[in-house]
């Protein structure tokens, strides 16, 4: 018999979508049991599923409850949330980017200050770590990665920005960021990629999913300028590393 | 070809259908029409798909002017005042505005929203199925903005059909019906209770993202802060003031703000039509109820058709004529669907 893990939570958000909550704070391990509900709900469609929306901690699954109802959709749902699956084998990994610091970082120096080291430290620590894409969300492409580097943890800005360029590399709190539109955020802005995470004409549309691992480089600010204009001409820039 | 050309329009107007919807995991908003049944009611009057691309009309008035031939409309949702050179159209039909002739709509009266669709549908360039337009992400077509005068559509020459007018269902009074949940945990039975014995009301800054609605503060059990999770159309998030949202149709497909309480489907539209101002209550239903209601709800758009009369078939309500009056509004007498003058068969 196979193993079986904790039950989550089956939250009801309304009458045509469910939460499956596998914990309340944000927790690898956790987020890869959702990113596994995900694939296995893809793989194995249930009927009247419409649209799964995977989260640092929970999979918001839409369906239509003129196919199914609420308890029968649960029912269905909980013991493939509760399977042990083996560890995904093959994730594919993106190499970013980024021009740190400057006026495409106006916080680098600011974080290295309370850090209490110096800006290239942060972009070492920065660069060096191993990111996987925990959720989309927000705006399209926003891509939340967990695995930032502990050392890097700092609280949100009290004031949060009403702007904030396309292409921003920031932290806040314990996680790490790719922004792919001009948002407001009020998060620390270490730099920013000429990589879009999300562009409209382009295939593919969308570059990050779930689940996909992240790393960064520093390049130039003169690279930054080419690489951004043939990333409007929608080349993808971003180096793809299957592991 | 014919073209109908947006002479005038008010803000909060822009091309709207049923939604963008398989790419919220992407963090693609979804959109579409605030009122999806009076999206529907419009098209099928003009013999369209239900949920297929029409101009959603914000609460000020707006004129469309026919050119290069004939072109077939239909209007229904928030009930406005409407003419064509005098000859005034009632809600809920159908209407034929020749070459050169322009479609007058007025303030929306008790209601926010109304839907003009077009005769063979809006055209445009799809985005992930849909037209619909999300001004924050620059998308929808043919305009991936609010409408503005000048703005035009190329649409098919009036077919000619005669002109209908749709019987729809008395419109349900009383609360605005919610599920709690998902993270009604996040606040303890008092200020569940507040909540739902509260009378509140649609703040005037709010927008097809989010209603903010005014009453009393809702205090959290834990703090404001939780892990950003995925919210739906309908979803009531109670942010760190303690003034509640219900999230529309371009809402973010994440927030972190606990939801007390998601509004059921039938009801999401009804919200939608609530004017700033206008005092109002929510209602907890359990799960089996929401979900009844919304399969009568899917039933109700399926069914549309059925309830097409021809529009020369108008059958006058002197009570409802005489309500109107009292309320002040200059009502024409033909003008059924505004005052629902059919009873629900």
């Amino acid at each position: 018999m196979a193993a079986t893990l904790s039950p989550p939570r089956l939250l009801p958000s309304g009458d045509s979508a469910v939460t499956v909550e596998f914990s309340r704070t944000i927790d690898d391990a956790a987020n890869e049991r959702v990113l596994a509900l995900d694939k296995a709900l893809a793989a194995a469609p249930i009927e009247g599923i419409s649209e799964t929306i995977p989260t640092y901690r929970s999979l918001l699954v839409h369906y239509d409850p003129g196919r199914i109802g609420f308890d029968a959709l649960c029912e269905k749902l909980l013991p493939i949330a509760c399977q042990k699956l083996p560890p995904s084998t093959k994730a594919r990994r993106w190499r970013i980017p980024v021009a740190y610091g400057g006026e495409h970082g106006i916080d680098l120096e600011d974080v290295a200050k309370a850090l209490n080291t110096t800006p290239d430290d942060i972009v070492a620590r920065h660069a060096s770590g191993d990111y996987r894409v925990a959720m989309i969300g927000f705006t399209p492409g926003w891509s939340y990665l967990s695995g930032l580097d502990k050392s890097l943890h700092m609280s949100r800005r009290q004031n949060p920005r009403l702007f904030t360029p396309a292409g921003t590399i920031s932290i806040g709190g314990i996680q790490a960021g790719i922004q792919c539109l001009a948002a407001p955020s009020g998060w620390h802005l270490l730099g920013r990629t000429p990589v879009r995470t999300y562009q409209l004409h382009r295939n593919p549309t969308f570059l990050t999913e779930p689940g996909d691992r992240v790393t960064f480089f520093a390049i130039d600010h003169k690279t930054f300028e080419e690489q951004e204009r043939a990333a409007e001409a929608g080349e993808i820039i971003a180096e793809q590393v299957i592991t | 070809m014919s073209r109908l050309v947006v002479a005038n329009i008010g803000p909060a107007s822009s091309v709207q259908d049923g939604g963008r919807y398989g790419a919220q995991r992407y963090g693609l908003t979804v959109s579409g029409a605030m009122d999806r049944l009076a999206l529907a009611a419009a098209n099928t009057l003009v013999g369209n798909e239900p949920f297929a691309a029409v101009v959603e009309i914000g609460p000020f008035g707006a004129t469309f002017t026919a050119k290069d031939g004939a072109v077939r409309v239909a209007i229904a949702g928030a009930p406005r005042n409407a003419d064509i050179a005098g000859r005034p159209v009632a809600m809920d039909t159908s209407v034929t505005l020749k070459d050169g002739e322009t479609l007058t709509l007025g303030f929306a009266r008790g209601g926010a929203f109304t839907y003009l669709a077009i005769e063979g549908a809006i055209k445009g360039e799809l985005v992930f199925g849909s037209l619909a337009v999300n001004a924050r992400a620059g998308l929808g077509s043919p305009y991936p903005r609010p409408l503005q005068a000048g703005d035009e559509f190329a649409v098919d020459p009036a077919s000619g059909a005669p002109e209908l007018r749709i019987e729809l269902p008395k419109p349900v009074s009383g609360p605005i019906r919610v599920v709690l949940g998902p993270q009604d945990d996040e606040f303890d039975d008092a200020n569940k209770a507040l909540f739902l014995d509260s009378e509140w009301k649609i703040s005037a800054t709010s927008d097809r993202m989010g209603y903010r609605l005014e009453g009393p503060a809702i205090k959290h059990l834990h703090g404001h802060n939780i892990v950003s999770d995925g919210t739906v159309n309908g979803s009531i998030q109670v942010p760190g003031n303690g003034a509640p949202i219900a999230l529309m149709m371009d809402r973010g497909t994440s927030g972190g703000y606990p939801k007390i309480a998601t509004v059921i489907t039938a009801d999401v539209g009804r919200l939608a039509q609530t004017t700033a101002g206008t005092a109002f209550r929510f209602k907890a239903v359990a799960m089996a109820e929401a979900q009844d209601e919304a399969r009568k709800f899917q039933q109700l758009i399926r069914t549309l058709p059925d309830r097409l009369r021809s529009s020369d078939t108008v059958e006058l309500n002197i009570e409802a004529l005489s309500d109107a009056n009292v309320a002040g509004y200059a009502v024409s007498a033909m003008d059924a669907g505004t005052w629902q003058v059919t009873a629900e068969p």
